[in-house]
């Protein structure tokens, strides 16, 4: 049987959004499937050696529940939602927010991103950063990871336009 | 049901136990049993998932108490 391929765009550079391309990819792969991530824009910051710009808004987010990872049961069932206008004003909001996410994915026995990221490249997922975007954003590739390839349209769609599933996230 | 390696994927959440299950597998010889513990729920249908796609067999599948014990035997 032919290997299956697996195309995905990714295209978001926050925590929350960096999940979806690296558990289907790392999944993917331990499916025999050939896989390929093509990044682009702020999917950019998935490949950054330094994934401190990682984080999560619950800023303009109504569907993100905002419960504590600790404390009694009764307590961690609050949802702690606030109206955009105070969690826009309050400093360091988004910062708070992604500790106590990093908690709860802790909690949960959910891996992080290095870790997931880490599982796709021993997998030999192949990573493509676009490199249009790269330059757009003032990027070098000294920022990247090791094991990135660089392209353009023209190289996803050589991988993609023969693929099995292809997603944009 | 005898068995030739165990791996503990308790307390590891999705996509983590499959992950593992697949690099176990990798150091087991084609007809050696892997036995899988693991308490995600959502193992049970992927575990089944996973033997379809990849062709390993999986020889059985129980839950005791919230764990859940697989045997997967590799191709």
């Amino acid at each position: 049987m032919e290997q299956k391929k697996l195309a995905i765009i990714a295209t978001k550079g926050t925590l929350d959004w960096a999940y979806p391309p690296f558990i289907l990819a790392s999944t993917a792969a331990a499916l025999d499937y050939q896989v390929e991530i093509f990044f682009t824009f702020y999917g950019l910051q998935l490949v950054r050696k330094d994934l401190a710009a990682l984080k999560v808004s619950p800023l303009g987010n109504p569907g993100m529940p905002m419960k504590m990872p600790f404390g009694p049961k009764w307590f961690r069932g609050i949802n702690w939602n606030m109206p955009n206008a105070i969690q826009s004003l309050v400093p360091g909001y988004e910062s708070v927010a992604t500790s106590l996410m990093k908690q709860t994915i802790k909690n949960n026995g959910v891996a992080t991103i290095p870790d997931l990221r880490e599982m796709c490249q021993e997998a030999d997922v192949k990573f493509v950063a676009c490199q249009m975007t790269v330059e757009l954003f003032g990027f070098e590739h000294s920022d990247f990871i090791d094991g990135l390839e660089y392209g353009g349209a023209a190289t996803f769609f050589e991988f993609a336009g023969e693929s099995d599933i292809c997603l944009y996230i | 049901m005898n068995f030739d390696k165990e791996l503990d994927a308790k307390g590891l959440n999705c996509p983590l136990p499959i992950l593992r299950c697949k690099k176990s597998l990798a150091e087991l010889n084609a007809g050696q049993v892997l036995k899988i513990v693991a308490t995600d729920p959502g193992a049970v249908k992927d575990f089944q998932a996973f033997a379809k796609q990849t062709g390993n067999e999986l020889l059985s599948s129980a839950e005791a108490g919230g764990v859940f014990t697989f045997f997967m035997q590799k191709k």
